[in-house]
């Protein structure tokens, strides 16, 4: 089982109108795998990612999803009440902006208990419960639970975004920017939170990112866009330390050194 | 009845009548469901029962004998406007009798005396949409209701828990229609929640500023939406009605005077009404006070 990949695309390809999204775009996603996609404003990877999480649908290319059941499904054949129902058990979508991904006006219980109910679960007791251990492994406190997260400071919005998106056990979860707008030792720690987590529970991620020092931390292997192409991937310490393209080169070497 | 006597009857032209009984018969063929129908304007601002009386002047006829209700009582604004709109318009019989109407519109109650079946509860609906206040965007609750994706309606209940303790949902309280679709029973108390389930009465609900028509058929599942370990319940009251003594039956709280005195009556006023005929006194029966009489002068 576990030397199948858990997802895989194949010249995904994204145009509006006649200018590029992302262009035929191909790879391979392990279990437990965390590939960062990096390059600059308007490289296309926000485009790649809504695409993967069918939050947009491609121009053409596929994408094939290793289903708990083993059996590989075609994500852009699927019914939306099979995309929409795995999007909130299998998989989890953390957005830069916490508050695009979470509920603000219901309180920081109910944000994480809300995938329970929705899959079903109609025990208040043990939703709560469920809550209350998924907020420590955040590190929020649990007098902060029946708080609403608009009360809540950014980074700890953020944590309670990804916890409301890990409590059913996803096996993929898709990050746009986890640490942007968030300051640097804030960054640190959540970055520490997010690699404990997809490492305690063997997740796998796609992490879009501009700042390459959260695909050092966090990912494995790494793909550089630029103007919707992938310039080049190969592991992520490959090609931080040894970037063949000129364009990588670039983007390693204007990295500020302090 | 002739065909000349019901063309144009009751205020709404034909093709009006016709285009909302479509919008009732699919309601009723899809219990719960919202269907949008084209809401006219009516000779009373939106708020005050438009689509109740759309639909009351959809299936009015001659012979039918029309009640209308506002919080349960025969004698308020709305209900007594209503009634005289449609004896001016219909010429039909009115009356405050529960048991002798055969159309019943109704705002925000469910009449105590059970319902049978051939009688219809018009509702007048302010917020059809059950789901609104937790998720603003009318397509994504369109797509839940087609989904089923209901969790969210869990996550309003979950909230009342988590801030009082218990679900502190007193009215519009979510509803399950036959297994399906999640409908908001308009704004009745959630004490009348249990009388929609299985009524013998046709229940047809008519939003018209939100131009949506729902409806639950006669014998129809109607299940409060609830959590295995804080089960739906009704609201009680420790005192019975102070006028006619009845117990286990919504009542309203009456302010008396300025000095903190209150009492608690029916708010169904019909009830209320007729088991004084029968000889039941409360404590603050009103045989000499004129002020709280709430009989109305006979139609």
């Amino acid at each position: 089982m576990t030397d199948e990949p858990l997802l895989r695309v194949s010249a995904l390809s994204k145009f509006y109108g006649s200018r590029v999204g992302c262009e035929t775009v191909s790879f391979d996603l392990w279990p437990g795998e965390v590939l960062a996609v990096v390059g600059e404003s308007g490289s296309g990877k926000t485009t790649l990612l809504n695409c993967l999480s069918t939050r947009l649908l491609p121009s053409s290319g596929t994408a094939s999803y290793r289903m708990r059941d083993g059996q590989w499904r075609e994500l852009y054949r699927m019914s939306e009440a099979e995309r929409r129902f795995l999007m909130r058990t299998d998989w989890g979508f953390v957005h830069q902006n916490p508050a695009d991904g979470l509920r603000m006006t219901v309180s920081a219980g109910a944000n994480v208990g809300e995938r329970l109910m929705a899959v079903g679960d109609r025990h208040y007791g043990k939703i709560r419960a469920t809550a209350v251990d998924w907020l420590s492994r955040v590190e929020i406190d649990e007098d902060r639970i029946d708080d609403e997260p608009r009360a809540f400071s950014g980074g700890m919005r953020q944590r309670l975004q990804i916890a409301r998106n890990l409590v059913t056990g996803p096996r993929l979860v898709f990050m746009d920017e986890p640490t942007g707008g968030l300051d640097v030792s804030v960054q640190a720690r959540l970055l520490d939170l997010l690699r404990g987590l997809v490492t305690d529970l063997g997740l796998a991620a796609i992490v879009v990112t501009h700042d390459l020092a959260v695909a050092r931390l966090l990912s494995q292997r790494m793909m550089v866009m630029k103007d919707g192409h992938v310039v080049e991937s190969g592991l992520t310490d490959r090609v931080l330390d040894d970037p063949r393209a000129p364009y990588t080169q670039l983007l390693v070497s204007s990295i500020l050194q302090v | 009845m002739t065909d000349i006597a019901t063309y144009n009857f009751a205020y709404l032209d034909e093709q009006t009548k016709r285009m909302i009984r479509r919008a009732i018969l699919k309601g009723i063929a899809i219990p719960g469901y919202q269907v949008p129908f084209a809401s006219r304007e009516m000779p009373m601002p939106y708020g005050w029962g438009t689509g109740g009386v759309q639909v009351t002047a959809s299936i009015i006829g001659p012979d039918d004998v029309l009640k209308v209700i506002d919080q349960g009582a025969d004698d308020t604004t709305n209900a007594v406007s209503i009634r005289a709109f449609f004896k001016k318009v219909a010429n039909v019989a009115v009356t405050t009798d529960t048991a002798s109407a055969t159309i019943i519109q109704t705002r925000h109650r469910i009449p105590e005396h059970p319902l049978n079946a051939g009688q219809i509860l018009v509702y007048q609906v302010p917020i059809p949409e059950p789901l609104r206040f937790l998720e603003p965007r009318e397509t994504e609750t369109r797509k839940m209701h087609a989904l089923e994706e209901y969790g969210l309606m869990h996550v309003k209940l979950y909230e009342d828990i988590a801030r009082h303790g218990r679900i502190a949902t007193t009215y519009a309280y979510p509803v399950k229609v036959e297994g399906r679709y999640v409908m908001d029973p308009s704004p009745t108390p959630k004490f009348d929640n249990p009388k929609m389930h299985r009524s013998p009465a046709l229940q047809l609900f008519g939003a018209g500023r939100e131009k949506r028509i729902y409806a639950v058929p006669p014998f129809t599942d109607v299940v409060s939406l609830d959590f295995e370990d804080h089960p739906f319940e009704v609201q009680t009251f420790d005192q019975p009605c102070a006028l006619c003594a009845a117990e286990n039956v919504y009542l309203d709280e009456v302010i008396l005077d300025d000095r903190g005195g209150h009492m608690f009556v029916c708010s169904d006023t019909d009830h209320c009404e007729k088991r004084r005929e029968e000889g039941h006194r409360g404590h603050l029966a009103p045989d000499a006070q004129l002020a709280l009489e709430r009989t109305e002068p006979a139609e």
